[in-house]
């Protein structure tokens, strides 16, 4: 059970360097909202998890949507036909003294007055701390909404959660929303060598690289999330951003995003292998989903290429130092007055280099890396939605099928003269032509849903990528501007050697 | 197999690489004696030098001649240079490092059985980069061979070696093989021998006050242009690594940009482009900073090695000549073989004589030279990369301006 409260804060992992980098992420994050989904790797399972294991997902799924009756009133969505309010991801920038090192896009205010009227929500995640000790131990962040919307209780909130909760929301978004046809956006993923590292209590640079970019991930998710006109009015997502005390989420809890996505494409799946290969009707659907794939494939090898990058910068950094400090020692042990200070100078401007070098991986990483990673798992979630339309469409068949059956059989039953099992095959026909309708229906509604989802998660992809690629460059202007001025500053020391 | 001549392919190197390319050294041409490679040829497991020579010293023949060489030639004339007692006091040019290409050739080996994974234009472009960086190396290998017949034919004392003017103007074979396993060996335990000697001589403590000072330097500086030099080269590789994934990146995007049913295809061609043309420029910062800095750094470490050979000769001729007057006033104590124990005294006294006095005016001529080669490559160090960063810049903002202008 989890206690309210005070926790205990047995050691802080915001020291120094951990604030330090984090501002200079900050910084470079302040205009990307898109939250993080994990990349569906294997490892979803994390030993933090205090609930017990679900160890048959497929049940629990099956289970997840039996549940859902499109009539049930807290399953209505808050949808309104008109178009959806102009949210752009030019966000929220986040009211706080942080270091704003690679911020210059000064169009970044017009927006904010564009969206004041219409969006006017800012969420943060911070202050990372760590509670408990050893393999029992977990992070908690703080969630700071600030907002002008009615359907909030306050203008501000604060509130603490663990990583688990975020699994917990995203789970009950998606067993909720996913079958309409909703994108809705996938949690991080967990990480069994990550957290392990921060449990055990290691404060080296990596576990707090960590911790920065979970955090980072968990920002970017909760304001991917509530960009949803639907999902920001979610009662569950509300609770999540309000309510001071969350009931722990049990049995969904040990499932990651990746997890429940696995879980829906996999029975999607097994839909498509089973029956009928789905007659197109609509070519749209057709052309979209060949899109998706084909973006899929390419993304996925950007960020590929993208990881070697910040992978080979961060090398070139080291070795941009390591070759400082020989250049350094070199010109100490020249005897030529004049070409010593000179190499002693190469060497710190080496050193200068090498940090830049350390500031433009990062960025490259945080602006790129992550924003990548993120849509590829939103791409799993867009063909998961997908999938639930052709899983839709089945279910309508299959009805169709049902139907047929019944009335076949009610014939025959007329012959055979027994008036009680006739009653109930009418019944039985009459329960089916509902459920023919029923599914026409619902097949009807999601693809409908699909397409206005589509159609928005398109624009704000544009969005997204048009702003992050722009404040990349920006970083590489800035980077090359930095450059010419370390080597404007060494080049008259090698002319002054004589 | 690729036969390549010298000029042929893309300029990958800067233009400072032509003319003259004593890079790493600041030479007088002499118009009694220049020494060039006005040609250079690859064949699958030798390179074939072109060594043109114009002089008007009267030795030769014709004011005008070019012979063709192999490296294993150069490699003869250096040695004769070592094992001429003559020489002793003199810094030996460093000879030119073999021809390395094995790297390069497995890249491409590499490339070609990877060719089924890639599209065309990635293995073309893979292709095209790994043409460029054999021509890279081609050319240094060209200029260091270059560097050290240059250094030769500057010397006032090793211009006139008959071996040099054999290897400048015999048009045959000169018939020198490489060493064979027994004299490999021969040269693997003389080393040892060497080194082992050389500590006993540096020991050795000198009443000369400069010899003295020099020693000391020479040891430590050799062992920090080693590690400088070790050093460079990683951060260059690094670079490369970078520019390598800049430009997988840049493909990516074209695709993206064809592929893309939004408005961002545009935008993707665009970002494409505009990192196709600063990877270019990655490529050449790197290919700069090994011309003008890790190449300067092997150079004084073969330099300062030479530098220390000296040294190590004189210590020799020292401890000799030490040796020769105990052996003497042991002779005169005994009153035995005084006379053949005074002319060894003699011979040995006037052989460290003789190198000391050359050497002291070798190292001056050494710090000189290091002091004007490194001010050189520094200074066009400083503006190569800043002609190369402005130029990155001025690709990206124009970029950037046409895509916020876009918006």
């Amino acid at each position: 059970m989890r206690s309210t409260g005070s926790y205990a804060h047995q050691r802080c992992v915001a020291c120094a360097q951990n604030i330090s980098n984090q501002k200079l992420v900050q910084g470079i994050l302040d205009s990307i909202p898109s939250p993080e989904a994990a990349c569906l790797s294997a490892e979803d399972i994390s030993p933090s998890s205090n609930g017990p294991r679900d160890d048959d997902p497929d049940d629990l799924f099956a289970e997840a949507t039996e549940e859902v009756s499109l009539d049930s009133p807290e399953r209505q969505p808050i949808l309104s036909d008109g178009p959806s309010p102009a949210i752009t991801p030019v966000t929220p920038v986040m009211i706080s003294p942080r270091v704003d090192v690679f911020d210059r896009s000064p169009d970044q205010d017009e927006d904010e007055e564009e969206n004041r009227d219409t969006f006017d929500i800012q969420i943060s995640v911070s202050d990372p701390e760590k509670v408990g000790d050893g393999m029992n131990a977990y992070m908690v962040y703080k969630v700071t909404t600030k907002t002008s919307l009615s359907i909030f209780s306050r203008d501000e909130v604060c509130v603490k959660r663990r990583f688990s909760d975020f699994l917990g929301l995203y789970s009950k978004l998606a067993s909720k929303y996913m079958h309409m046809g909703y994108i809705v956006p996938p949690a991080p993923e967990k990480s069994i060598v990550g957290m392990t590292k921060v449990k055990v209590g290691k404060e080296d640079l990596s576990s707090v690289e960590f911790v920065e970019k979970r955090r980072s991930a968990l920002e970017r998710y909760l304001l991917r999330t509530v960009k949803h006109p639907a999902l920001l009015k979610d009662p569950d997502v509300l609770q999540f951003l309000e309510s001071s005390e969350l009931p722990r989420a049990v049995s969904t809890q040990a499932l990651s995003g990746a997890g429940i996505l696995r879980m829906v494409n996999k029975a999607a799946d097994a839909v498509n292998k089973m029956t009928i290969k789905m007659n197109e009707s609509d070519a749209w659907f057709e052309e979209k989903q060949q899109q998706f794939e084909n973006l899929d494939v390419q993304l996925r090898k950007l960020h590929a290429s993208v990881e070697s990058l910040v992978c080979h910068r961060k090398e070139l950094s080291v070795n941009t130092a390591s070759f400082a400090k020989s250049a350094a020692m070199l010109g100490n042990s020249e005897d030529h007055t004049a070409l010593s200070r000179a190499l002693s100078q190469l060497a710190e401007v080496e050193e200068k280099i090498d940090q830049l070098h350390q500031d433009q991986s990062y960025a490259d990483f945080y602006l790129i890396s992550e924003l990548l990673g993120d849509y590829v798992r939103l791409i799993t979630a867009v063909k998961g939605v997908f999938d639930q339309r052709m899983k839709a469409w089945a279910k309508w068949q299959d009805a169709q099928v049902m139907l047929q059956r019944k009335r076949e059989a009610e014939a025959k039953l007329q012959y055979a003269n027994k008036p009680d099992k006739l009653q109930q095959a009418t019944d039985e026909i009459r329960e089916w032509e509902g459920k023919v309708q029923q599914g026409e229906r619902d097949f009807e509604q999601i693809s409908k849903n699909i397409r206005r989802e589509v159609g928005r998660f398109e624009k704000d992809r544009v969005k997204d990528f048009r702003v992050v690629i722009i404040k990349y460059l920006e970083s590489l202007v800035h980077t090359q501007q930095q450059l010419i001025k370390y080597w404007e500053a060494f080049l008259p020391e090698a002319k002054a050697i004589a | 197999m690729m036969q390549e001549g010298l000029d042929d392919g893309p300029d990958f190197l800067s233009e400072e690489d032509r003319g003259p390319r004593a890079v790493n050294v600041d030479l007088q041409t002499d118009a009694t004696l220049q020494v060039d490679i006005s040609d250079a040829l690859s064949e699958r497991d030798k390179v074939k030098f072109t060594v043109h020579t114009k002089s008007t010293l009267p030795n030769f023949k014709q004011n005008e001649f070019s012979v063709v060489r192999q490296h294993e030639e150069f490699i003869w004339l250096h040695d004769s240079f070592v094992e001429n007692e003559e020489y002793a006091g003199y810094i030996i040019p460093p000879a030119p490092p073999r021809p390395d290409f094995d790297a390069s050739r497995e890249k491409l080996q590499k490339l070609g059985e990877g060719e089924g994974s890639m599209t065309k234009e990635e293995f073309t472009k893979m292709k095209q980069e790994l043409e460029a960086e054999y021509l890279a190396i081609f050319k240094k290998t060209v200029a260091m061979h270059e560097v050290f017949l240059c250094r030769v034919a500057a010397h006032p004392v090793l211009r006139k070696d008959l071996n040099f003017h054999v290897f400048l103007e015999y048009n045959q074979d000169l018939s020198v093989r490489g060493k064979n396993k027994k004299e490999r060996l021969e040269d693997f335990f003389k080393n040892v021998v060497k080194s082992a000697d050389g500590v006993l001589v540096a020991g050795v403590k000198d009443v000369d006050d400069f010899f003295e000072h020099e020693k000391t330097f020479l040891l430590e500086y050799h062992n920090r242009v080693k590690e400088a030099s070790a050093k460079s080269d990683r951060k260059i590789r690094s670079h490369k690594n970078a520019a390598d994934d800049i430009n997988r990146i840049a493909s990516t995007l074209y695709t993206l940009g064809t592929q893309d049913s939004t408005d961002l295809c545009k935008f993707f061609l665009k970002v494409s482009e505009l990192f196709e043309k600063t990877r270019k420029i990655e490529a050449r910062v790197a290919a700069d900073e090994d011309l003008k800095l890790a190449d300067l750094l092997k150079y004084y470490l073969r330099e300062s090695q030479a530098a220390k050979d000296l040294l190590y000769r004189r210590g020799r001729a020292l401890v000799d000549y030490e040796n020769a007057n105990k052996a003497l006033d042991k002779a005169r104590a005994k009153n035995k073989d005084v006379l053949q124990a005074e002319t060894t005294q003699q011979v040995c006294c006037q052989k460290f004589e003789k190198i000391s006095e050359s050497a002291k005016q070798e190292l001056i001529d050494f710090k000189t030279r290091r002091v004007a080669a490194f001010r050189k490559n520094l200074v066009e160090l400083a503006e190569l990369e800043l002609k190369h960063a402005k130029g990155n810049l001025q690709l990206l903002q124009s970029c950037l301006g046409v895509l916020k202008g876009d918006t």
